[in-house]
C-alpha cells in the first residue's frame, strides 16, 4: 500500500555526478542557487536551463523522473505565477477584466520567478537522486565540523540524521504491515469524515509508536554495548577525499557563477 | 468452498530500479477443511503468496476467487469474501493497540458488524480457543502480558472474526518450545471443531510434516511442488535440499536408526509414524 513512496530518493548509478564527493555536490548546489539569483536576462536564464539539462544528461538519470520532482510544488508555482501576473504594475497592458490587469512586466516577472523555483528544485533533486542519504549526512557533518568551535554539534546532528534516515524505510515497512494486519481485521482507513478517519488511525498509530520506542530502546542499548560515546576521537570507515573530478566540478560552477555575474553587471561596465 | 488463485503474478516497486518479481504465475486452489503448510527459502515469496489469499495484495496479473467471488473487487460481496479469510501476520503481537485484551480481540468482530452480544460471545470463544482465561485476562492491558500471551491475544483477535479460512504466517516464530506446541495444538483444535481451512507458513519442516495434510513448496516466486507432505519429502528430497530446504528431523532420525540396524518399515516423516515403526520393529504394542 505504501510501496509508491520514494523517500530519500537515491537512484543508484556510477556517472560523473554520482562519483563526486558529497561535499562538492552540496557546495556546488549552494553555489548554483546563488547563481540562480544572479540571473536577470533571458540569456542568463537560458544558460542556467542549459546547464541544468547538461547536469541531468551527465548524471544519466531518467529525465522524466527528475522532472517529476517538481510535481509536489505545482500549487506554489501556480500561486507565484498568478500573484506576479496580477499584482505587478506596468505600462504595457496585455489584458484587462474589471479589476484584474495583466501587464507585460508582470508576466515576465511571474515566469522568471517560476523558472527560478523550478531550477532550484531540479538542482537539489539531482543532489538527492545521485547521493545516498548516508553519504550525504557524512558530507554535511564534514562541512559543519569547522563550526564546532562556535557550538554547532556537527557529529550529533549527523548521527541523528543518519539514524532518522535509516529508520524511514523500516517504519514504512512496519506501517505497511500493521495497516495490512488491521485491514485484515476489517479496519477501514479510507472512508468516513475527518474525525472518523483520525479515530480509525488509532489502531495503526498506537502499535507504530510502541514499535518505534521499542526500536529506539534496542538501538540505544546496542550502541552503548559497542561503546558509543559521541563523536570525540571517532574515526570513520569511509574517509571523504576530494579527487580531480571534484576540482573540475568546482571550476565549472565558478565559471558559471562568474559568467552570470558578468552578464548582469559586467556588460554595464564596458 | 475454496480460495482459488489463477495465474497470479506480483512485482514489488514496479517501475523503479528496485523492481523485484515476488510471484510468477502461481495457480492454486485451497479447499475448506484442509491443513496446508507452505515452505520455502527466505525471500522465496511465501509471505507475498499468503497475502494474496485474502487479496491484501492485489495481483498485477491473474485472479483471486474466494467462494466463487472475485475478491479483488470493490463490491460488498468481495469485501465479505475477504473477511472470511482470517490472517495472522508474522509477529502479530506488534499489531495490538487497545487498552484491554477484550477490546483488542473485539476490534475485528465489531468492524465486521456483529452485534454487541455476538461480539461478546466471539471474544469469549476466541479466548477459550487460545487458552486465555476470560476472567483473568479480559480486563488487562495487552502490553503487560508476556510475549507468548501477547501472541495468543493477537491470534484470538483473528479467530474472533470466525473465519472460514485461517492463514498464519510463521505463528510459532520466536516462541519457546512449549508455546510452539501449544499454538499448534490450538490451531488443530480450531480446525477440528470449526472445520475451517488452515494455511500455515513455516520454516520448520517438522511442523509441516507433523501437522499438514497438504504441502506447498515455493521457490523464487513459483510453486515448485504441491502434494502430500510425505510424498513430497520422499520423492524430492534432493531437490528440496537444492533450494535451501531440508528434510524433517524425524526423517533424519529414522534414517539414522535404520543405518544402525533397527529394522524400521516405510518412510518416517512425523513422530506418529516413527513411534509406530519403532513399536513394530521391536514387537511392542502401540501404547500411544
Amino acid at each position: 500500500m505504501l510501496n509508491n513512496i520514494t523517500l530519500g530518493q537515491y537512484f543508484p548509478g556510477d556517472s560523473f555526478i554520482h562519483k563526486l564527493d558529497p561535499r562538492t555536490k552540496l557546495l556546488c548546489t549552494l553555489l548554483f542557487i546563488v547563481a540562480i539569483f544572479f540571473a536577470n536576462s533571458p540569456i542568463s536564464y537560458g544558460i542556467l536551463c542549459g546547464f541544468t539539462l547538461l547536469v541531468i544528461l551527465v548524471s544519466r538519470l531518467p529525465f522524466v523522473m527528475v522532472l517529476k520532482s517538481v510535481k509536489p510544488i505545482w500549487i506554489i508555482l501556480l500561486l507565484t505565477l498568478c500573484i506576479h501576473i496580477f499584482t505587478t504594475p506596468g505600462e504595457t497592458i496585455l489584458y484587462q477584466y474589471s479589476f484584474l490587469t495583466v501587464t507585460k512586466e508582470g508576466l515576465e516577472l511571474g515566469v522568471k520567478m517560476c523558472l527560478r523555483l523550478i531550477l532550484l528544485l531540479l538542482f537539489s533533486s539531482i543532489l538527492t537522486f545521485t547521493t545516498s542519504p548516508i553519504v550525504l549526512t557524512d558530507g554535511i557533518e564534514s562541512l559543519l565540523r569547522p563550526f564546532k568551535c562556535i557550538g554547532v554539534p556537527a557529529h550529533e546532528l549527523a548521527m541523528m540524521m543518519t539514524i532518522a534516515l535509516r529508520f524511514i524505510p523500516t517504519l514504512l515497512e512496519e506501517t505497511d504491515r500493521i495497516m495490512k494486519a488491521q485491514t485484515a481485521r476489517g479496519a477501514d482507513f479510507e472512508s468516513g469524515n475527518i474525525i472518523q478517519r483520525v479515530k480509525n488511525m488509532l489502531p495503526l498509530l498506537i502499535p507504530l509508536f510502541i514499535g518505534a520506542f521499542r526500536r529506539a530502546d534496542d538501538l540505544a542499548i546496542a550502541m552503548e554495548a559497542r561503546c558509543y560515546r559521541g563523536g570525540e576521537g571517532r574515526t570513520r570507515m569511509h574517509q571523504l577525499s576530494y579527487g580531480s573530478n571534484d576540482y573540475v566540478a568546482f571550476v565549472v560552477i565558478f565559471v558559471l557563477i562568474f559568467g552570470l555575474a558578468f552578464l548582469r553587471w559586467g556588460t554595464k561596465l564596458i | 468452498m475454496s480460495i482459488e488463485l489463477k495465474d497470479v503474478s506480483y512485482t514489488y516497486s514496479k517501475g523503479t530500479p528496485f523492481e523485484r518479481q515476488a510471484l510468477n504465475n502461481v495457480s492454486v486452489s485451497i479447499d475448506k477443511g484442509e491443513i496446508v503448510a507452505i515452505i520455502g527459502h527466505t525471500g522465496s515469496g511465501k509471505s507475498t503468496f499468503v497475502q494474496h489469499l485474502n487479496a491484501l495484495l492485489k495481483p498485477d496479473k491473474g485472479m483471486i476467487i474466494i467462494d466463487e467471488v472475485d475478491a479483488t473487487g470493490k463490491t460488498s460481496d468481495a469485501k465479505a469474501a475477504r473477511h472470511r479469510v482470517g490472517m495472522v501476520f508474522q509477529y502479530p503481537e506488534h499489531q495490538l493497540f487497545a487498552e484491554t485484551v477484550e477490546e483488542d480481540i473485539a476490534f475485528g468482530p465489531r468492524n465486521k458488524g456483529f452485534s454487541e452480544d455476538e461480539v461478546a460471545v466471539q471474544v469469549k470463544e476466541a479466548m477459550r480457543f487460545v487458552g486465555l482465561d476470560y476472567d483473568t485476562y479480559a480486563k488487562r492491558s495487552p502490553f503487560q502480558l508476556s510475549g507468548g500471551q501477547m501472541r495468543r491475544v493477537a491470534v484470538a483477535g483473528v479467530v474472533a472474526l470466525n473465519p472460514d479460512y485461517l492463514v498464519l504466517d510463521e505463528p510459532s516464530a520466536g516462541l519457546d518450545p512449549a508455546s510452539r506446541l501449544r499454538v499448534f495444538r490450538e490451531i488443530l483444535e480450531l480446525h477440528k471443531t470449526r472445520k475451517i481451512a488452515i494455511v500455515i507458513v513455516t520454516h520448520s519442516m517438522d511442523e509441516a510434516a507433523e501437522y499438514a495434510n497438504r504441502l506447498l513448496v515455493i521457490n523464487k516466486g513459483q510453486l515448485l511442488y504441491d502434494g502430500k507432505p510425505e510424498e513430497i519429502f520422499k520423492e524430492h528430497s534432493a531437490e528440496l535440499r537444492q533450494v535451501g530446504l531440508d528434510m524433517p528431523q524425524v526423517y533424519n532420525l529414522g534414517e539414522k536408526l535404520k543405518a544402525n540396524g533397527l529394522n524400521l518399515k516405510g518412510d518416517i516423516m512425523n513422530t506418529k509414524a516413527l513411534v509406530k515403526a519403532i513399536c513394530q520393529a521391536k514387537g511392542w504394542k502401540n501404547a500411544k
